[in-house]
């Protein structure tokens, strides 16, 4: 695996190639400006300043409270319309382009970052080819030659294919948690995104499918950029190029402790909160 | 403190490296020792405990990976028992130098030391000092004192060179002597080498630490 000694903007990853971008390749890089979020009048993050690099995953940890999910929320505005007067400030950039300026439509940012949550949530009532293509349908997608093919490329970008090409008009609720989740990222793949944010994608899955979302993770920042939250320490030591962990202080206020390559988050944290956090001090 | 359990354990292991540390530092001062005095049972005593130490290695080793296995170390505890894992194979090798120069007293069976030794003991007193003190760093997590000991290691090899000029003039002036200056010159070797060891447990201390692998002190030999 590649490891970046430090964060390198998608820009200059770029030029660095010598040869052209193969096809597929994407590279979109995020980052985020003092950004902070707020329910109500009670503040969830304050002035996160983070990057996201293109074609890697990004783990953010921390323990319960610290605003992880907060944050990640906000990485496609999706924040914006979860219950609870919610407010956000600063900036967010998708490959320098700020998502919150006025004019941008937040359907077209959810749609360029993707997002997949714990608990997998297909669409009961439909089949499993619905499922992927239902947020397609929605962006503008309706041939149906065209249709069997993106069920098929994203069934198969989702390493689900094989499992399923043979009732794919079975309901999807039929299938395991672990194949619910990996329909759920057919689904958000099926629209193209650039980036895809997952929200403890595993929690609720047994080992096994959970190593199974794990190595699909990795094939997948070939192609999109990844921001992952997770509970599990070790699923972010094992699948992330970079850690960010985030602690939310007396105020119930969270901040970025700590941001590097993951490998030295996890064998040489600099901040003693996180060093504490990661081997189990406390959390 | 969450982990109770796993805290005991890795106190638990730091503690059976400095009871290692403390059987080769006796091993060592018991065959230079039995070597001073021509003790012949005190060198096989040397030689049997080695099984002892070797197997108190072991058993520290199963209990490390037992650690990674079960409660998956990070951060300063995964270097804790990284460096534990490196220190007892150190630890070890320098038992296995104490009985090497056991079992050259035992080659004396039949013949006197070609001289009383002096700088030998001066060796080996000086590579245990650094020992101790290096399991002491060991314990603190002191990075200074560990990156001093190691460059001490020059006071042995320069032992070591006065030791092997002095054999070779015993030598030079009688042929008769080569088998029992050898034999001394083989005793300086595995001191200057115990020193080296020594020079590698303070690196392990150094990673511990700082997370910082680096050679301190490049032996001469």
């Amino acid at each position: 695996m590649v490891r970046h000694s430090e964060f390198t903007p998608s820009g200059d990853a770029r030029s660095a190639l010598a040869e052209p971008e193969p096809l597929g390749v994407r590279g979109h890089a995020m980052r985020t400006a003092q950004l902070s979020a707020w329910y109500g009048a009670q503040q969830a993050i304050d002035g996160i300043s983070l990057p996201i690099a293109p074609n890697r995953i990004t783990a953010i940890i921390g323990p319960s409270g610290c605003g992880k999910s907060t944050f990640i929320r906000c990485l496609n505005r999706m924040h914006e319309v979860t219950p609870g007067s919610p407010r956000v400030n600063g900036h967010v950039y998708l490959d320098e382009q700020e998502i919150y300026a006025p004019g941008v439509d937040p359907v077209r940012v959810r749609r360029l970052i993707g997002m997949v949550f714990q608990k997998p949530n297909p669409f009961p009532a439909m089949s499993i080819a619905d499922n992927v293509v239902a947020g397609w349908r929605l962006v503008g997608g309706y041939r149906q030659k065209n249709l069997d093919e993106v069920v098929e490329r994203c069934l198969r970008e989702a390493a689900l294919w094989d499992e399923v090409k043979d009732k794919l008009h079975q309901s999807g609720a039929s299938l395991s948690g672990g194949q619910q989740q990996r329909l759920c990222i057919a689904r958000a793949l099926a629209v193209e995104p650039e980036v895809l944010l997952m929200d403890e994608p595993c929690s609720a899955l047994d080992p096994v499918a959970t190593f199974k979302i794990e190595d699909l993770m990795l094939r997948l920042k070939e192609r999109y950029t990844i921001a992952i939250v997770t509970h599990n320490m070790q699923q972010a030591a094992r699948i992330s190029d970079y850690t960010a962990f985030l602690l939310a202080g007396d105020d119930r206020v969270g901040r970025l402790v700590e941001y590097g390559p993951t490998s030295e988050v996890f064998t040489n944290p600099r901040d003693r909160r996180a060093e504490d956090y990661i081997t189990g001090r406390f959390g | 403190m969450p982990r109770d359990a796993y805290q005991r354990e890795l106190q638990h292991l730091h503690d059976q490296v400095l009871i290692l540390g403390s059987m080769v530092d006796k091993a060592v001062d018991e065959a230079i020792q039995s070597l001073a005095r021509r003790d012949f049972d005190r060198a096989r005593g040397v030689i049997d405990e080695d099984r002892v130490v070797n197997g108190k290695r072991f058993e520290i080793e199963e209990q490390a990976i037992r650690v990674i296995a079960t409660q998956q170390p990070m951060a300063s505890d995964l270097r804790a028992t990284v460096a534990i894992l490196y220190i007892i194979v150190d630890l070890e090798r320098i038992g296995d130098y104490a009985v090497g120069i056991a079992k050259i007293t035992l080659m004396h069976a039949d013949k006197p030391l070609l001289k009383p030794l002096v700088d030998l003991p001066r060796m080996a007193e000086k590579a245990r000092d650094m020992l101790r003190r290096a399991l002491d760093a060991f314990v603190a997590h002191s990075v200074e004192p560990a990156r001093a000991i190691a460059q001490e290691d020059d006071e042995v090899d320069a032992l070591y060179d006065q030791v092997y000029r002095e054999l070779l003039t015993y030598m030079m002036a009688d042929p008769h002597t080569i088998d029992r200056a050898t034999w001394l010159l083989w005793v300086a070797h595995n001191l200057e080498r115990i020193a080296d060891r020594v020079t590698n447990i303070c690196e392990r201390v150094v990673y511990e630490a700082t997370g910082q692998m680096v050679e301190i002190n490049v032996s001469t030999y």
